[in-house]
């Protein structure tokens, strides 16, 4: 099924947010990305006619961006942070537990397609360091027994109740 | 240090709170907005942010009120606002809060600047990330819209203000202001050669106020409670207000703490950070986000306002604090940072996309035991070729780790080049091998 038959409502909501379409050409793209995890090129070719561009020029901006992935990842992608800050309090050593636990190095994904790996730079959660996203989630404050957790909850049940909910650090004043 | 008043986080502290339209109208939410449009003239908002001395609490520290100025006064056609809400600078993680706690404090104060400026529509641009942040913004938004604070017809006012969440893809770049416009644009994040600034060609070539969340927070204080009000606090006359100040690293409670501008760092780590994490001395600090040179214990009692730490040798920038105790190499922090701006390096221009490569190359190499004394030339000479010489401000930026430490700290990249020295001694036939 085409990108336009299956979301076609939403399609148009996002075009009708900006007065060029270009500027579309972002949120599209996620668009293509929500089922398949990464952006197809039959996707890029149908977006680049929806917003009357050439396919080489959707490209081009695809490309650019660490979050567009041009092809597949697994299930669960997990981004441990690895910036100075998260370095400062102990990042290295929980890719090491990944590394070990799931079997991959960064930049790998397991056999099983469940769980891709990644090392990437400041996510905005440096004071609530060692951090990683996964999926959509932040994951914050890690200690060896929260990845543990984490990792059976997503094997089991898909999500894990230990994902961050509205960002507030310190909880309370002094 | 006595106990002093918040302001941006105030809402957020009150047990219970939970950022719904409901929670901020209680604590006298959009009242700002209800007393200035159609009430005030959009020059005097101008005028009044301009007096309050508010300045831009993204990294550059620009006068939010001067920025607005700069916009055409006599030009008909559309005007832009654009939130900043990338927030990528390592060591910074406020803004964050701000909008995952108290959405509605951020977009009255983007209509509020909508207002001043003549914007009819305002972009939030937010780092692709966040993508919590983003549900909750467009849920504040939709609350907004139906309680006719955001939209057209604003309060019966007849005046139109529409706003809408656009969500990054993963590009540090994005943060510099004319990047995020192209970003917006649908194109490559490439920063603009300047001139011409957003405010005469800025998203779709018209004139576009960029400004950042936290910067935007500020807005309806400082209609509600005076200009005078908000340039009594902190360090009057050119560093007024509070910052959040997001502390890191090596801290017993590292977070979000709001201060007036002219807190010391070391009343910031040892106050209300709760101090040391292993009660090891302090060996090194960043006062203002990765771009910000590295301080010592000598400037534990810099103020934390723009000039202070500027005449310290470093920038306050995004307000990122971070603490590194006794122990940290320096070295290795520096390569850090480094290799996260050789990551980010956008490739528009040729000294900062060729020299960040070279930078890491080297420092890995005298990390790694390989390095020679004149390799700290080659960092000098490569940093001094890259500064001031690059399309954006991130050349000026990525220098900042390395410079900073080969002043204050050369002697640990000495140490490891000995090492290596030594090293090769023990094993000549690997005298002068370089990879
Ligand atoms: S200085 Fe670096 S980030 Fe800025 S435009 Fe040049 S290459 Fe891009
Ligand atoms: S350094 Fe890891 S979240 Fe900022």
């Amino acid at each position: 099924m085409t990108l336009s038959e299956k979301y076609k409502d939403e399609i148009a909501e996002i075009l009708s947010r900006y007065p060029v379409k270009r500027s579309a050409l972002i949120p599209l793209l996620y668009l293509a990305q929500r089922e398949p995890g990464y952006v197809t090129e039959a996707a890029m070719t149908e977006i680049a006619g929806l917003l009357k561009l050439t396919p080489p020029q959707v490209y081009e901006t695809a490309t650019f961006y660490t979050m567009l992935n041009l092809k597949k990842v697994g299930k669960h992608h997990i981004q441990v942070c690895k910036s100075l800050m998260c370095a400062l309090v102990g990042s290295d050593t929980v890719i090491g537990w990944l590394r070990t636990k799931l079997g991959i190095a960064p930049g790998e994904t397991t056999a099983d397609g469940l769980f891709t790996l990644s090392a990437v730079e400041c996510l905005a959660a440096c004071g609530t360091a060692p951090m990683m996203q996964i999926n959509d989630d932040y994951y914050e404050r890690l200690t060896e027994e929260k990845v543990d957790k984490i990792l059976a909850d997503l094997r089991t049940a898909g999500t894990s109740p230990l994902k961050s909910g509205p960002y507030m650090w310190p909880e309370s004043a002094r | 240090m006595p106990k002093h008043e918040l302001i941006l986080l105030k809402n957020m502290m009150q047990p219970g709170y939970t950022g719904s339209l409901a929670d901020y109208e209680k604590t006298g939410g959009y009242q700002a907005l209800r007393n200035a449009l159609g009430k005030m003239a959009p020059t005097d908002v101008t005028a009044k942010v301009m007096k309050s001395g508010l300045r831009g609490r993204g990294g550059a520290g620009f006068p939010t009120g001067v920025k607005w100025g700069f916009l055409p006064k006599d030009y008909q056609g559309p005007r832009y606002l654009c939130c900043n809400a990338d927030e990528s600078e390592p060591g910074t993680f406020k803004d964050r809060q701000l909008m995952e706690r108290d959405p509605h404090q951020v977009l009255e104060g983007i209509v509020l600047a909508c207002y001043a400026i003549g914007a009819q529509s305002a972009y939030i641009y937010i780092r692709g990330e966040m993508v919590l942040g983003s549900k909750i913004l467009e849920h504040a938004i939709g609350e907004a819209r139906a309680a006719g604070y955001i939209g057209k017809n604003i309060l019966g006012t007849g005046i139109t203000a529409d706003v809408w969440v656009h969500r990054g893809a993963g590009a540090y770049i994005c943060g510099e202001e004319t990047a995020l416009l192209e970003s917006l644009e649908g194109k490559r994040g490439l920063p603009r050669v300047k001139p011409p600034f957003p405010a005469t060609h800025g998203l779709y070539n018209k004139p576009t106020v960029v400004n950042n969340v936290e910067t935007l927070a500020n807005l309806p204080h400082i209609l509600s409670r005076g200009p005078e009000w908000f340039a009594s606090i902190g360090s009057p006359p050119k560093s007024t207000g509070t910052r959040v100040f997001c502390v890191s690293g090596h801290v017993k409670r590292p977070g979000n703490y709001e201060l007036p501008m002219g807190v010391t760092t070391r009343e910031l780590v040892f106050e209300y950070a709760g101090g040391m994490r292993s009660d090891k001395p302090l060996k090194a600090f960043i006062p203002g986000g990765a771009s910000a040179p590295f301080l010592t214990p000598e400037h534990l009692d810099v103020k934390l306002d723009f000039e202070s730490v500027a005449a310290a040798g470093s920038m306050l920038g995004s307000g990122g604090v971070t603490v590194m105790e006794e122990g940290t190499s320096m070295v290795w922090a520096a390569l850090r940072l480094m290799e996260f701006f050789y990551h980010e390096s956008c490739g528009k221009c040729s000294p900062c996309r060729e020299g960040s490569s070279w930078l890491v190359q080297t420092m890995r190499r005298i990390i790694a035991k390989r390095g020679q004394m004149q390799d700290l030339e080659t960092l000098t000479d490569l940093c001094k070729n890259i500064a001031g010489r690059t399309v954006c401000a991130f050349g000026d930026a990525e220098v900042s780790p390395i410079m900073s430490t080969l002043k204050h700290w050369r002697h640990e990249y000495v140490a490891l080049i000995h090492e290596a020295d030594a090293a090769n001694l023990i094993r000549p036939e690997s005298a002068g091998t370089r990879h």
